[in-house]
């Protein structure tokens, strides 16, 4: 079986988000970039079908030279190559369409992403790239079982879970669930060594139009100080939520 | 050219969120100056939807679509997109909307805008605006496509009632068995109780709750106020609470009217997570917890002291005021 598990190149959950250039441009200054959490889940559990499946896995990142240190770091993982498509990632469907290359020229059986990136919080790439390759689909994935041909996975829904079954080729849009918190791996030495010598290949882009475009960033109005009110006058709360907040 | 609303149902009858995105598509149409269809799939009556502001329903009846299939529903929204020659299609941002939306816009050759808080910016260029940086920032998304796909967040607009009538209509989209590559297995959903995506109020605990033998304060105080119950990262990790229950940053995102978070310090990505909500309480006997800071109104004080008291209170309350 043939993994691609696509990264994401994102901001660490912690960072403060601000802006440059008039407000167009996300402010990388001083900020940490990490493997997009939804993603990091994937891979792990990529790594789950490696070492007990005989699984190959390769990751993939849409963006410029500035995200190859995340490549690196799934490859210290324990991914077996990594492929960059040299471009700017510009949105959603830009990145789904770069994606559809790199796994019809590679033959992948499943294609793991994360339900969405935390920077721009599309959540829409998984389900493009399934449509554009024709692959089954099952988004919010929380649970994902192989057997030859066949796939069983559970995804989050309103309010509680689903399982499914489906087919190869199939593309998971995966979040926490898929592993554990306590299942992420943390690279070690060996592997980040090993990671130094295994390939990352740069491939370029192929030529797409832009359907969107975000054209300029806000950040929310500042809030208000909190109204305190006395633990032994909880009525005050109440009246509060009901006269003032209108909430209750 | 009329904008089309895919209003959502489970078990026959319209979800809230249908309601919200047919108020919503209705002010678009008007300030597109055209109408709104609305496309149902094995949903409720079509008045229910006319009292939101849509023109026409065009009602489908499939038995092959009893269950949600994202693929099958994404082909029958796009095939009624095409038949009322729509520019816009409106759809929720309910788990099963946006496991569709990605399908429909490619199908469509459609541009795509998730999380939209409000009504178009402008219409020519059409531009939204949207939350990124989990609700850290919003940015302002320009669709150059002559077909859009707009995914408005739940709880964004909310409901506005309008006198109107709809008109119903059969629809019979073609479906192949392509459409149907998932199959549903098994469903374990908590019929009795409000999820936190429906849900207008949510309460919330972290791990000043001690331990999961202690959540039925927070199940209690959920069910006098009809709320969804959740609970902060560490408390899903530890396992005392189930990972669907998790909000903030890397599990589910809230948006709801009123979010009450006790015994959760408020760490960034958790108040990432539920800075949607509209107006937020914090109950934490510790002052100096980052949430205070972000909070609407808080207590100082023991949950143990406090929830009780406030359970008690809110049941008067809401005995008055029933």
């Amino acid at each position: 079986m043939k993994i691609l598990v696509c990264i994401s190149h994102v901001p660490d959950t912690t960072s403060k988000i601000n802006f440059t250039d008039g407000d167009t441009k996300f402010d990388t200054n001083g900020v940490q970039f990490v493997i997009n959490p939804n993603d990091e889940f994937g891979l792990t559990r990529a790594m789950w079908f490696k070492e007990k499946q005989g699984a190959s896995v390769d990751v993939v990142n849409v963006g410029g030279p500035e995200t190859e240190p995340t490549l690196r770091k799934a490859l210290a993982i324990g991914a077996d190559n990594a492929i960059r498509v040299n471009t700017e990632a510009t949105d959603g469907f830009y990145v789904a369409k770069q994606l559809a290359k790199v796994i019809q020229d590679g033959g992948y059986d499943l294609v793991i992403g994360g339900r969405e990136s935390i920077d721009y919080n599309g959540g829409m790439v998984p389900g493009m790239v399934a449509a554009l390759t024709g692959a089954n689909f099952v988004n919010t994935c929380i649970g994902l079982e192989i057997d030859g041909n066949t796939a069983t996975a559970t995804r989050e829904i309103d309010g509680g879970k689903e399982t499914s079954t489906t087919t190869l080729p199939l593309v998971v849009g995966g979040q926490k669930g898929l592993v554990e918190e306590s299942d992420l791996r943390i690279p070690n030495m060996r592997g980040i060594m090993m990671a130094r010598k295994k390939p990352l290949t740069v491939v370029d882009p192929v030529d797409v139009a832009q359907e969107t475009k975000a054209v300029q960033f806000q950040k929310p109005a500042p809030k208000g100080d909190v109204k305190l009110v006395s633990p032994d006058n909880v009525q005050e709360l109440i009246d509060l939520l009901h006269n003032e907040a209108k909430a209750i | 050219m009329s904008v089309l609303v895919y209003t959502e149902s489970e078990g026959g009858k319209f979800k809230k969120a249908a309601f919200e995105v047919a108020s919503y598509a209705k002010e678009v149409a008007n300030m597109l100056g055209t109408t709104v269809t609305a496309v149902s799939i094995n949903g409720g009556a079509s008045s229910e939807l006319g009292a939101y502001g849509v023109d026409k329903v065009l009602e489908v009846s499939d038995d092959k679509l009893s269950g949600f299939s994202a693929k099958a529903y994404a082909d029958v929204v796009k095939q009624a997109a095409e038949k009322e020659g729509a520019k816009v299609v409106v759809v929720s941002s309910t788990a099963d909307s946006k496991f569709l939306a990605p399908l429909l816009s490619v199908n469509l050759n459609a541009g795509y805008a998730s999380n939209v808080v409000g009504l178009p910016e402008s219409t020519s260029p059409f531009t939204v605006k949207r939350t990124a940086f989990t609700n850290k920032a919003f940015n302002i998304t320009e669709m150059s496509t002559d077909v859009k796909v707009i995914g408005l967040s739940n709880n964004a607009f909310g409901l506005k009632e309008n006198s109107g009538a709809a008109s119903a209509e059969a629809f019979s989209p073609s479906l192949s068995d392509a459409d149907f590559g998932v199959s549903v297995t098994a469903v374990d959903k908590a019929t009795d109780k409000v999820s936190i995506a429906d849900a207008d109020i949510v309460v919330s605990g972290g791990r000043g709750l001690k331990g999961p033998e202690n959540w039925g304060l927070i199940e209690d105080l959920a069910n006098v106020l009809g709320a969804a119950t959740a609970c902060s990262k560490p408390v899903s990790d530890m396992g005392w609470r189930p990972h669907s229950e998790h909000v903030g940053q890397t599990g589910k995102p809230v948006a709801s009217n009123l979010y009450i978070a006790i015994g959760v310090s408020g760490a960034i990505q958790h108040l990432a997570g539920i800075n949607a909500s509209k107006v937020k309480v914090v109950i934490n006997n510790d002052p100096e917890a980052p949430f205070f800071k972000a909070a609407d109104y808080g207590i100082v004080g023991d949950a143990f002291d406090v929830v009780p008291k406030l359970i008690e209170k809110l049941k008067e309350f809401k005995a008055n005021n029933a």
